[in-house]
C-alpha cells in the first residue's frame, strides 16, 4: 500500500524484540492490529479493544503497557517487546515455565497478556515500586514483600475468564521467587 | 474512527503553534483515554499532536518546598517518586488505586486531568448526551445512575470526573501550568474543572488550544500524613463509587489543619471547604467528623438510585479521618 | 508391534497441558489469527433501535469510502434456510440468520455488514452507514408482574409437581417464603467470536472459534443449503465459550461475505458487539417456598424460576430445575416461566440453570435452617433422597453427605457459631457459608478414529474442542491408557469437522463424551495390534461411534455432587464485600488430570464469586440497549478479589454399569458458589441480601442486622 494520502499514512519502522519491521501504517492502526494484522506476531491477543481487559499488554521500553490503546505511528522509536520475545530460543522464561508447570492458564487467550504483565510485576517490585495494598508508601518503609494480595493487585489489570488466578498467581510467586533467588546469588 | 493526520512534537512552542493552527487537532498524550474514545466515536480528531516527547517529563522540587510535576510524567513515575510518597503519600495512593499497571505507565499527568467521564451515556454515541452533542438530553437521570453525581450536578448532566489522582492534587492546592500561544498561564486546580451548569460539554477552563506543561504542588507539610481511600465494585481495575483524600494534623485533640476532597461524587473531583471549616479547630473526634461530612453533604442532590453515596461519603470521612487521628495521636 | 508389558497408568496423574508450550509463547493461533492472502475485513452494523422496521441502508456513501468491497444487508444479502434443526435439535438462533428481512426484534440485532480491505476501512464505513428505522414502542421490562410469562420446555421439561404443596405448607414446624433475583450475566469469553471463511476448491473452508466444529459445520451446510462434504469448519484453539460459542453471526456473515466476494473474509466481534449478538444468560425473578418438620426434614417444595427471552425464539434458563436432583419432599414443584421481550435471545452459559437456581434454592436451604435452628450441613444431609426426587429412578452414586462431611472437616466448620453479626476484624464483619452443589453427568454419542502410525506413535483424531478445559491433554491421557502406552506416544488431534461428528463442549459432557469415543476405538485398536504382525506404512485406523452404546447405558440419576464453603469479609459502612477463603469438595467420579481438574472446578468457584458480586449487565429502559457495555461497564472478578481457593475430591468409586466412569466438572465449580458466599455474607452481617450481585450500595443501604 503505497502512502498515496500521507497525511493519514505514514511509513514507519517498528522495533519488536530486537527486529526492526518495516511498514507503511495507517494512522488509525494500533500497534495491538499492527503487530496482529501486519506482521503476524499474533501472539499478543485482543479481548476488549479498549484497555479493559489486558490481554494486549507488551512492554515497551522494558514497561507493560496495552497495545491495543497504542497507536503504532507512535510507537515508532520505542523498545516493543511481545510475548514472542520471553523465551531465549528454546529455553522459556522462568515466568513462562511457572504458567506451564503451574497451569496458570486455561483457554491461553488472556495468558501473553498475563505473562508479559508478570514479567513487568517482579520487575516494578525489584525497583521498589509500592502498590494500592502496600500499607506503607513512604520510601524509608522500603519495597513491601511480595506477598500473594501484592501480586493479586498488581495482576489486576489482566482479566482472566477461566478463572485461573489462583494458580497465575502461584506462577507469578514462583517466577519472582527464583528470580530473588538469582540476583540473591549473583550478588553473592 | 475516521483517518487522521499525525505530528510528533519536540518542543513546547511548536506543539502549541500545530495546535492552535487546526480546530479539530487533539494533543495526543499516554492515548489511554482518547484513542478509547476515538474507537468508539466520541472523539474525531483531524489530527493527533503528539506530545509525549516533549521535555516535560520531569519531577521537581519547588524552592519554597513543593513539588513541580511535568506534563508528561506518567501515572506510574509519579506514584513512585520518592519525593511524592514522602510528602503527599495520598498522592501516590491515589494514582496506584487507578487503572492498572499498564495503563498507569502509559497515561500522563496532563491526560489524566483531561479524562473524560466514565458514564455510560457519553460513551454510546447511540445515546442522547449533554456532554457529548449539546442539548440532546441526559438520559441517566431518568436512566442507570447508581454511580452518578451527587454534588454539584445539574438536571443537564450527573456524570462523575473519573480522576483519582486530580482527587489528591485537589486535597493539595494543586496549580495547573499551561502553554497558549499568547504565552504561559496557570490555573489552580479549584478553578480548573467548571460548574456543570447548562453546559456539561464545557470542561475546563483552559484557553482554547491550550497545552498543559504541568502541575505544582505547594508546600503541604500537613500532607505528609495523608490518606487516599477509594471504593469501587471491584476490589481492583474499577474506577470509584466514591472516594476520598485526606491529611490531617492534630494537637493537642484539636484539628489543626485538615484538607478533604471527594471522589466519583461530582463532574471535577470535590474539594470539601465546608467540612474543613467545620472542621479547624474543633476536636478531633468522630461527632466532628461525622457533623464535618453531613455539613458538606448537606448540599447534595441526590437521585434515586444514587442517594447511598451520601451515606457513603459520610462513613469515609469519619474513618479516614479516624485512622489519621489516630496515627497522630501514635 | 509389541505392547509394553508394564504400563503405569496416566489418568489419575498430573500433566501439563499438551499444548502448553505453544499458549505460554504466543505460539497458539486462535480463530483471527490464521494468515491468509487477499484477506478482506467484515465489520457488522447493528440496529441502534430496539422494535421496529428498516426502512433504509444507505449503501452508496459507504461504497464510494476508501478501501470498501461491499455492503451485505438484507435487501442484497443470499437467502438461507431458517427453518432447519440443529445437532442440539433446536433451531437456529435468529441472531445467526443474518438479513433476511427488516425486521428489528431487539437493539443490537445485525442490520448490515460492511467488508472492506483493512479493518480500520472497515470500522469506519460500519460506523458512517445510515440505517433509516421506523421505530416502534418496545417493552424490556423484568421483572415485574407478567401475566403474559407462560411455561417452556427447554433442555429439561418446565414443569415438574406432585403432592399437595399448600397441605404440606401448612403442616411444616418451619417455612421459607422468599423471593430472590439475579441479573443478566454475559459470558465473555476473553477472545471474541472471530471466523475468518473461504472457498477453495470447491469446498467452504472456514476457521472459527466455537465450541463444536461439527456443530457449526452442521448449522452452516443447513442454513446454506449446501453439501455437508463439502464444508470444513477448524478451531484448534478456542480462547474460552463458556456456551456462547455456537452458530452465531460472525460465521455466517464471514461465509455470505466470502461467497458474494470469492475471497477470504474475516468477521471478528467487538466486545461491545459480544453483548448483543454472543447471547447471555436471562436475568432471573425465583421464588422457593419451603417448608419443613421440626426435625428439618422437608415435607413442602417449590421453586419457581421466571426469565425473559427474545420476541423470536424461546429460551429457558431452568432455575427451578437444580431442586429435581437435590432434595425430595411430600409436595415438590418446580416450575420453569418465560416472559418474551424485545432483548437479544439468551442462551446457555455456564450452568444453565443450575447457577441462578442453586443461589435461590441453597440460599433459601440457608434460611431454613436458621428459622429451624438446625445446622446448614446437617439440614441438608437429613434431606438427601434415596432416589430422583422427580424421576424416581435410582442414583448412580450420591456422595453429597460425603463431600459435606469431608468440607466440613477441613473448612473448619465444627468451630462455627451459627449467630450471624458476631465476629469483627478491624473494619470488618467475617462470616462463613455452605451451600450443596450438584450437575448432571451426561452423555452423547461421538465418532473418534485413533491411528496406529509406522513409527510406533498414535494419532487420534476427534472433533472434540478445547475451550481451556484441557480436554485435549484428557483425551491424550484416555488414550494412552487404553492404549497401553505413554502419552508421550500419543498425538491428539481436535477441533476439525472433517474428523467426522463429535458433540460439543457443553453441558460438562464432553471429556466423558469424547472420552467414551476414544477408549472405544482404541480399545479395538489395540486388539487389532496384537493380531497385526506389523503396522502398514498408512497405519492402521480404527473408528468407533458410541451412538448405540450411550443409548444402552442404563437410566439412572447421574450427578456430580460438591459442597461449597466460604468466608467473607464484610464492611457496613462502605459495603465493600470481599470473599477471604473458598473451599470446595466435590464428588465427579474418575478426575482423568488432577491439575487441569482443579482448574476447572477453581475456575468454576471463581466464578461463582464473580456472580455473586460483580456481574450485572444493565438494560436502559429508555433505549432499550446496554449500559455500559464493555468490561469497564460489566465487572467480572479480577487477581484483586480471589482469594486463594481450594478445590479437592472424593476417590469416587466408578459405578459399575458406566464404561467410562468420568463426570464433567466444567460447571459443578459455579453451582452453590454464589450461594455459599452469600450465605457467609448474612452470617457476617445478619442482613439477607437475596438480590444479586451483592453490591456495595446494596450492602451499605441494607447495613448491619439491628
Amino acid at each position: 500500500m503505497a502512502p498515496a494520502r500521507s497525511s493519514t499514512h505514514s511509513a514507519i519502522t517498528l522495533n519488536i524484540n530486537g527486529e526492526k519491521y518495516t511498514l507503511t501504517a495507517d494512522h488509525r492502526t494500533t500497534l495491538l492490529d499492527a503487530l496482529r494484522e501486519r506482521l503476524d506476531l499474533t501472539g499478543t491477543k485482543k479481548g476488549c479493544d479498549q484497555g479493559q481487559c489486558g490481554a494486549c499488554t507488551v512492554l515497551l521500553d522494558g514497561r507493560r503497557a496495552v497495545s491495543c490503546l497504542q497507536l503504532a505511528v507512535a510507537a515508532e522509536g520505542r523498545e516493543i517487546t511481545t510475548i514472542e520475545g520471553m523465551a531465549e530460543g528454546d529455553r522459556l522464561h522462568p515466568v513462562q515455565q511457572a504458567f506451564l508447570d503451574l497451569d496458570g492458564y486455561q483457554c491461553g487467550y488472556c495468558t501473553p497478556g498475563q505473562i508479559c504483565s508478570a514479567v513487568a510485576v517482579i520487575e516494578e517490585h525489584a525497583a521498589g515500586w509500592p502498590s494500592a495494598v502496600t500499607d506503607d508508601v513512604h520510601p524509608e518503609a522500603g519495597p513491601p514483600p511480595l506477598t500473594a494480595e501484592e501480586i493479586r493487585e498488581r495482576m489486576s489489570g489482566n482479566l482472566c475468564r477461566c478463572g485461573a488466578y489462583v494458580s497465575i498467581v502461584e506462577a507469578v510467586a514462583r517466577a519472582a521467587a527464583a528470580e530473588t533467588a538469582r540476583t540473591t546469588e549473583e550478588a553473592a | 474512527m475516521k483517518e487522521f493526520g499525525y505530528q510528533r512534537v519536540h518542543d513546547v512552542s511548536g506543539a502549541v503553534a500545530v495546535l492552535g493552527a487546526d480546530p479539530d487537532a487533539r494533543f495526543l498524550g499516554g492515548g489511554t483515554n482518547l484513542v478509547d474514545l476515538m474507537k468508539t466515536g466520541v472523539e474525531r480528531p483531524a489530527r493527533l499532536v503528539d506530545v509525549r516527547e516533549l521535555p516535560l517529563d520531569r519531577i521537581e522540587p519547588t524552592r519554597d518546598g513543593g513539588l513541580s510535576v511535568g506534563a508528561t510524567v506518567t501515572n506510574s513515575d509519579l506514584a513512585v517518586h520518592p519525593e511524592v510518597r514522602r510528602r503527599y503519600p495520598a498522592l501516590t495512593q491515589a494514582v496506584l488505586a487507578g487503572a492498572s499497571g499498564q495503563l498507569r505507565n502509559m497515561a500522563t499527568v496532563g491526560g489524566n486531568l483531561l479524562q473524560r467521564t466514565r458514564c455510560g451515556y457519553f460513551a454510546d454515541v447511540t445515546k442522547p448526551c449533554n456532554k457529548r452533542v449539546p442539548g440532546s438530553g441526559c438520559p441517566a437521570v431518568e436512566g442507570e445512575h447508581h454511580n452518578h453525581a451527587i454534588l454539584g450536578v445539574s438536571e443537564h448532566c450527573v456524570a462523575t470526573h473519573p480522576s483519582d489522582m486530580a482527587v489528591a492534587l485537589t486535597a493539595f492546592d494543586a496549580v495547573v501550568s499551561y502553554e497558549t500561544a499568547d504565552g504561559p498561564g496557570e490555573l489552580p486546580l479549584a478553578d480548573f474543572y467548571l460548574p456543570v451548569g447548562d453546559t456539561p460539554h464545557l470542561e475546563t477552563a483552559l484557553p482554547a488550544g491550550a497545552l498543559i506543561t504541568g502541575v505544582t504542588l505547594p508546600p503541604a507539610p500537613v500532607a505528609a500524613r495523608s490518606r487516599y481511600r477509594k471504593v469501587r465494585e471491584r476490589a481492583s481495575y474499577a474506577f470509584a463509587i466514591g472516594s476520598i483524600a485526606a491529611a490531617l494534623d492534630v494537637r493537642d485533640g484539636l484539628v489543626r489543619e485538615v484538607r478533604l476532597a471527594f471522589g466519583a461524587v461530582a463532574s471535577r473531583p470535590w474539594r470539601a471547604r465546608t467540612a474543613e471549616g467545620v472542621l479547624t479547630g474543633a476536636p478531633a473526634d468522630t461527632v466532628t467528623f461525622a457533623a464535618a461530612a453531613d455539613a458538606e453533604l448537606a448540599a447534595a442532590k441526590p437521585l434515586p438510585h444514587n442517594a447511598y453515596k451520601v451515606t457513603l461519603m459520610r462513613n469515609l470521612v469519619v474513618a479516614v479521618l479516624t485512622e489519621l487521628a489516630e496515627e497522630t495521636a501514635r | 508391534m509389541t505392547a509394553p508389558t508394564a504400563h503405569r497408568s496416566s489418568v489419575g496423574t498430573a500433566h501439563t497441558r499438551v499444548e502448553g508450550r505453544d499458549k505460554v509463547t504466543g505460539a497458539a493461533r486462535y480463530a483471527g489469527e490464521i494468515p491468509f492472502a487477499e484477506l478482506a475485513h467484515g465489520w457488522l452494523v447493528l440496529s441502534t433501535i430496539a422494535c421496529g422496521r428498516i426502512r433504509s441502508v444507505h449503501t452508496a456513501a459507504v461504497l464510494a469510502m476508501p478501501g470498501v468491497l461491499t455492503v451485505l444487508h438484507h435487501e442484497n444479502a443470499p437467502r438461507v434456510d431458517s427453518g432447519h434443526v440443529g445437532v442440539l435439535g433446536v433451531p437456529p438462533d435468529p441472531t445467526a440468520v443474518l438479513f433476511q428481512h427488516d425486521r428489528v426484534p431487539h437493539l443490537g440485532w445485525p442490520v448490515a455488514l460492511v467488508v472492506a480491505e483493512t479493518s480500520e476501512q472497515a470500522r469506519e464505513a460500519a460506523e458512517a452507514l445510515v440505517v433509516d428505522y421506523e421505530k416502534e414502542p418496545h417493552d424490556i421490562a423484568f421483572p415485574g408482574e407478567r401475566p403474559d410469562a407462560h411455561p417452556v420446555d427447554g433442555h429439561v421439561p418446565a414443569v415438574t409437581e406432585k403432592g399437595d404443596l399448600e397441605a404440606e405448607l401448612a403442616a411444616s414446624a418451619a417455612v421459607v417464603d422468599v423471593e430472590y433475583t439475579t441479573p443478566e450475566e454475559h459470558h465473555n469469553p476473553m477472545e471474541p467470536h472471530a471466523a475468518t471463511a473461504r472457498w477453495d476448491g470447491g469446498r467452504l473452508d472456514v476457521f472459527d472459534s466455537n465450541q463444536g466444529s461439527t456443530w457449526v459445520a452442521d448449522g452452516l451446510v443447513k442454513l446454506f443449503s449446501l453439501d455437508p462434504a463439502s464444508v470444513r469448519v477448524r478451531s484448534e484453539h478456542v480462547g474460552g465459550g463458556f456456551g456462547s460459542k455456537g452458530v452465531r453471526a460472525h460465521q455466517v456473515a464471514a461465509v455470505m461475505a466470502a461467497t458474494a466476494l470469492q475471497r477470504p473474509v474475516r468477521v471478528v466481534m467487538t466486545r461491545r458487539q459480544m453483548f448483543s449478538l454472543a447471547g447471555y444468560r436471562s436475568p432471573t425473578t425465583q421464588r422457593v417456598r419451603l417448608g419443613a418438620d421440626a426435625d428439618g426434614r422437608l415435607r413442602a417444595l417449590e421453586h419457581d424460576c421466571l426469565n425473559l427471552t427474545s420476541t423470536v425464539y424461546d429460551f429457558v434458563e431452568p432455575g427451578a430445575a437444580v431442586a429435581r436432583a437435590l432434595y425430595d419432599a411430600d409436595a415438590h414443584r418446580t416450575a420453569n416461566h418465560v416472559v418474551r421481550l424485545d432483548v437479544p435471545t439468551p442462551t446457555w452459559m455456564r450452568a444453565p440453570g443450575e447457577a441462578p437456581g442453586s443461589f435461590a434454592l441453597e440460599a433459601a436451604l440457608d434460611e431454613l435452617a436458621e428459622k429451624a435452628g438446625i445446622d446448614p450441613i446437617e439440614l441438608r444431609v437429613r434431606n438427601e433422597p434415596e432416589r430422583g426426587p422427580v424421576s424416581g429412578l435410582p442414583f448412580s452414586d450420591h456422595h453429597l453427605p460425603a463431600c459435606f462431611r469431608e468440607g466440613a472437616r477441613r473448612f473448619g466448620w465444627a468451630e462455627r457459631d451459627p449467630r450471624p453479626g458476631l465476629r469483627r476484624e478491624g473494619r470488618w464483619l467475617l462470616g462463613t457459608g455452605t451451600a450443596a452443589a450438584s450437575f448432571p453427568a451426561g452423555a452423547a454419542p461421538s465418532t473418534a478414529a485413533v491411528t496406529a502410525e509406522a513409527d510406533g506413535t498414535f494419532t487420534v483424531r476427534i472433533a472434540a474442542s478445547d475451550i481451556g478445559t484441557g480436554a485435549r491433554t484428557a483425551l491424550t491421557l484416555i488414550a494412552a491408557d487404553a492404549l497401553r502406552t505413554e502419552p508421550e506416544r500419543v498425538r491428539v488431534r481436535i477441533g476439525d469437522s472433517d474428523f467426522g461428528p463429535a458433540f460439543l463442549a457443553g453441558g460438562s459432557m464432553g471429556t466423558r463424551t469424547w472420552g467414551w469415543a476414544v477408549m472405544a476405538a482404541a480399545g479395538e485398536l489395540r486388539e487389532r495390534l496384537v493380531a497385526e504382525a506389523a503396522v502398514p506404512p498408512e497405519g492402521i485406523t480404527v473408528r468407533s461411534d458410541t451412538t448405540q452404546a450411550v443409548a444402552a447405558l442404563a437410566q439412572k440419576e447421574r450427578h456430580a455432587f460438591g459442597a461449597q464453603f466460604a468466608e467473607v469479609a464484610v464492611d457496613v459502612t462502605t459495603g465493600e464485600v470481599r470473599v477471604r477463603r473458598m473451599l470446595g469438595i466435590f464428588a465427579a467420579g474418575r478426575i482423568v488430570n488432577p491439575l487441569t481438574a482443579r482448574g476447572q472446578l477453581v475456575g468454576g468457584m471463581t466464578w461463582g464469586i464473580s456472580m455473586a458480586l460483580h456481574e450485572e449487565a444493565v438494560r436502559d429502559q429508555v433505549t432499550g440497549g446496554h449500559y455500559g457495555a464493555d468490561l469497564a461497564g460489566y465487572h467480572v472478578a479480577t487477581h484483586a478479589d480471589v482469594p486463594h481457593i481450594e478445590a479437592d475430591w472424593l476417590d469416587e468409586a466408578t459405578d459399575a454399569d458406566d464404561p467410562v466412569g468420568i463426570k464433567g466438572i466444567g460447571e459443578i465449580g459455579i453451582v452453590g458458589a454464589a450461594a455459599a458466599i452469600a450465605n457467609a455474607v448474612w452470617h457476617a452481617t445478619g442482613v439477607r441480601h437475596r438480590q444479586l450481585p451483592i453490591r456495595p450500595d446494596r450492602v451499605l443501604t441494607a447495613g448491619p442486622h439491628a
